[in-house]
């Protein structure tokens, strides 16, 4: 039996009240009054797709054995941080996979995700993978003032496929391409082209989510009313509500699609929304999940007993119990590099070496330290001669992981001299649970909440990006870790 | 314990540029402006002096590295130059080439100039720590600043003292207040102006609980010191100032990798201090010490330093802060011509222009600022970020 072992998601810290986009463009386009209600959840300034995607990835596999059997990890993704290199090679180092393991992105359409899952699903079938690890995420730009800018959220999946402990099983698939562009960007283009609206929706979406649809049902004699739900990606409400009709769904059939909450996440959306089918999904409920993007994907999730012991982890109210809303819209324009703003020379980024990210790619990537095997005492990042005055032992360390250690803070401030795009920049000394002291930026969070010992986690994030060498300096961050906190949202 | 330096080497001249944004002036041209005052004040020829060391931190702004950027602007004939950088301390660090080199015999007469050219980044504060910081640090280190670096001392220093906020940041404010009022009596001091408590909590936040005041001036300016055999000293002139101690201490690691140190203090300090005291053979600093000059960069850090070098208790610093115990006219005179806070920091030059002060008020020609009965100095010098840190504590007599 091969399908869902586990998922995990991810969804960032910040929301952008819809209407903040309206009172900063209304003027512009007052039209988009009508798109103007409702939040997105929206990435902070140091996030992509790669590090939504770790985040997503250690909550759907948090166990280090779980992690062994992990043979391959598809990124599905439309934003890839990386256009020549792979992104999920990054993505698989940050969770610490094993080096052994096929990684791949599957990208360029938003048919990505869906694919990735029949991907990995065959993958595990053949014998080749025990499992597979799917993250999906994006990154979607739309233009200031226009209604993707009203559209676009962020946010994360992550998919374990396997053959044991299966929650959903994958029982069916039918796959369809078609040459049909509508959403689409070249490689010039930093913003989501598209067409009108009513050509996309009657001429591309609904005929061939329909065909789709009428595809797996004629394949496995089935009916849209065996399904407990039918979970089909949309680009917007107004499809979504349009295709609900077209198929003559019940409205307990449907689910949520989540924009005027999260967004439309790309990639990432039709495992949010199968989240909140499996959260209350009975045992041997029937669940068609459809995928859209220049031609469509149907599968068939069958739910096992496994249900009953993983229910929690399909709840996304679990995912974000720190929530921020963001003060005004042009914030959010700056984060994504909308609205240059004046860096100052501060701004300016030294130039980085690729040779001493890949010596120290344990240390930076996994935030790997060593631990002394004569004192016990463990140390970021990795030393030779152990630091505790009373060892000092030579070359007796042992690899030791600190991005699941929690923390505390040992000490921080709010630094308005240095440069961040979201200033000012807060940093700390956190001090870990079992040992090992560093310095680290200080994320998703404001510093009037901090104080000396709150605690904290680490988050694998972005820290620089080397416009004059074309890299990216990917690096992990300390986060309050605590139940609540942030804005009531 | 070997018997160190103290009574071996004295100070027969020394030179100090006024500190600032000296827009007209270049690196090389400040160097001569120091070298110039310190060859007259010692009343010697130049090509007498037989080994020199230059002190310079930052590359980028700067001179550029090696020593031949002192030789060739100062014309030296060939003697033996070295260029040395440690971090902020590296005024001191030179000064101590040239006092080893005095000590040792090696020599009979050294110079030390350390010289700083800030102005020329094209912004304020320091320069980024990007490239001084090493290659993988830029990978995993925040984007840290000298004033974020130094604010985290202070937020601990609140946490474990139970410090409210506001009421932290008006003690620190009575450190800047004392300075500012030392420093405009300053002719050469960069900032000269007299501030108010209310001054500076209003002043912008640079980097939390530290305010504008709270940091010192970030300036160009350049320092040189003239050393000679202690035993020949009065053959060049009837005051010299002779070292009495000069000792450096580097962190181990321990305070940033291992978490024992409580983050309310600078341990190099301390342990610099500590030895210094015992090869001047100093017993009771608080009662002993008549002036110091210590590396405020910003105040939380001369606040504590107080506490490292053991004439405040523990905790207890802001007392004798509020007591004046510190003013010009108080028992041990700080930061008499400004301290960095108003005489400015151009890194290589601080360290010898603490000596300079020092120097002159041992011998008692501090002009407004002259303090009573002086005989027994103290300059601090610290470099890196409290949890990495280089601490040179140098102590200064004069008489043999």
């Amino acid at each position: 039996m091969v399908g869902i072992v586990s998922m995990g998601f991810y969804l960032p810290y910040y929301r952008l009240d819809k209407k903040k986009i309206f009172d900063a463009f209304g003027w512009y386009d007052p039209s988009q009054i009508k798109n103007a209600r409702g939040k997105l959840a929206v990435m902070n300034f140091d996030e992509d797709s790669i590090t939504m995607s770790v985040a997503a990835g250690s909550n759907c596999v948090e166990d280090d054995t779980d992690k062994n059997d992990i043979g391959a990890l598809y990124f599905a993704t439309t934003t890839p941080p990386y256009r020549e290199t792979s992104n999920a090679s990054i993505i698989a180092a940050a969770l610490s996979l094993n080096e052994n393991i096929r990684t791949s992105d599957f990208t360029n359409s938003l048919l990505s995700g869906t694919n990735a899952m029949l991907s990995a699903g065959d993958s595990v079938k053949s014998g080749s993978v025990k499992n597979a690890l799917i993250c999906a995420a994006d990154n979607r730009l739309g233009k200031p003032s226009g209604n993707l800018e009203y559209l676009f959220g962020n946010a994360a999946a992550s998919v374990l496929i396997g053959n044991e402990h299966v929650v959903a099983e994958i029982t069916d698939s039918f796959s369809i391409s078609k040459n049909f562009i509508d959403y689409r960007r070249t490689s010039d283009d930093k913003y989501v082209r598209t067409w009108e609206e009513r050509w996309i929706k009657d001429e591309g979406y609904v005929k061939t989510v329909q065909e789709a649809v009428n595809g797996i049902l004629k394949k496995g004699k089935l009916n849209l009313s065996d399904f407990y739900k039918v979970i089909y990606y949309c680009p917007d409400m107004r499809a979504f509500k349009v295709i609900g009709k077209t198929l003559n769904l019940k409205p307990e059939q449907m689910e949520d699609p989540l924009f005027n909450t999260v967004g439309n996440t790309g990639t990432a959306h039709p495992f949010l929304m199968l989240a909140n089918a499996l959260k209350e999904a009975k045992p041997d409920d029937k669940i068609l999940l459809v995928g859209y993007g220049n031609g469509a994907d149907g599968i068939i999730l069958n739910v096992t007993d496994e249900i009953e012991k993983k229910r929690e982890q399909f709840n996304l109210e679990n995912v974000s119990s720190r929530k921020r809303e963001l003060d005004n819209y042009e914030q959010l324009a700056t984060f994504r590099g909308k609205a240059d703003v004046e860096k100052g020379i501060r701004g300016e980024v030294a130039s980085s070496s690729l040779s001493v990210l890949w010596r120290e790619r344990n240390a930076i990537l996994k935030l790997h330290g060593s631990r002394c095997k004569k004192c016990g005492t463990p140390f970021y990042p990795p030393q030779r001669i152990c630091a505790n005055p009373k060892c000092g032992a030579i070359d007796e360390m042992e690899d030791y992981v600190f991005a699941n250690k929690k923390g505390e803070i040992f000490t921080f401030t709010a630094d308005r001299l240095a440069f961040s795009l979201n200033p000012p920049a807060i940093y700390g000394i956190i001090d870990f649970d079992g040992g090992g002291r560093y310095w680290f930026d200080l994320t998703d969070c404001v510093s009037d909440e901090l104080y000396v010992g709150m605690p904290v986690k680490m988050t694998f994030r972005r820290k620089f990006y080397d416009k004059s060498r074309g890299l990216y300096g990917y690096f992990w961050k300390a986060t309050p870790d605590t139940d609540n906190g942030g804005n009531d949202v | 314990m070997s018997e160190g330096i103290k009574n071996k080497v004295a100070i027969i001249g020394m030179g100090c540029t006024r500190f600032g944004e000296r827009w007209d002036k270049s690196e090389e041209d400040l160097i001569v402006d120091a070298y110039k005052e310190a060859i007259e004040d010692a009343g010697i020829e130049p090509n007498k002096i037989e080994a020199a060391w230059l002190g310079s931190c930052f590359d980028e702004v700067n001179i550029g590295k090696s020593a031949l950027p002192l030789s060739t602007t100062l014309k030296l004939p060939f003697i033996p130059v070295t260029r040395v950088e440690n971090f902020c301390a590296t005024g001191t660090e030179a000064f101590r080439g040239a006092c080893y080199a005095v000590a040792s015999g090696a020599c009979d007469i050294a110079i030390a100039v350390g010289a700083e050219k800030l102005k020329d980044t094209g912004y304020g504060g320091l320069p980024e720590f990007n490239s001084s910081m090493g290659t993988k640090n830029r990978y995993i280190l925040p984007n840290i600043t000298a004033p974020g670096a130094f604010a985290m001392l202070a937020t601990r220093y609140f946490s474990k003292y139970k410090i409210k906020y506001e009421e932290g940041r008006r003690t620190l404010a009575k450190v800047s207040i004392k300075s500012h009022k030392n420093g405009a009596l300053n002719p050469r001091a960069h900032l000269r102006n007299e501030i108010t408590e209310e001054s500076v909590l209003k002043a912008p936040m640079i980097s939390a609980p530290l305010g504008l005041y709270d940091c010192c001036g970030v300036s160009d300016g350049a320092a040189a010191v003239i050393v000679v055999r202690a035993d020949k000293a009065k053959e060049f002139r009837k005051d010299p100032i002779y070292v009495k101690a000069l000792q450096i201490s580097v962190s181990s690691g321990e305070e940033s990798l291992y978490t024992k140190w409580d983050g309310t203090n600078i341990p190099t300090t301390y342990y610099a201090g500590a030895r210094a005291y015992r090869e001047a053979g100093v017993k009771n600093p608080r009662e002993e010490i008549n002036t110091m000059e210590v590396h405020d960069c910003f105040s939380i850090t001369e606040l504590i330093v107080y506490e490292d070098l053991q004439i405040s208790p523990r905790g207890k610093a802001s007392e004798d802060v509020a007591s004046g115990l510190f003013n010009l006219d108080g028992q041990i005179a700080c930061q008499t011509d400004g301290g960095l806070n108003c005489f400015g920091h151009p890194i290589g030059a601080s360290g010898i222009r603490m000596i300079y002060e020092v120097y002159k008020q041992l011998q008692g020609k501090a002009g407004p600022r002259q303090i009573k009965n002086a005989r027994l100095g103290l300059t601090h010098n610290l470099g890196g970020f409290p949890s990495m840190s280089v601490t040179s504590v140098a102590l200064f007599g004069n008489e043999l």
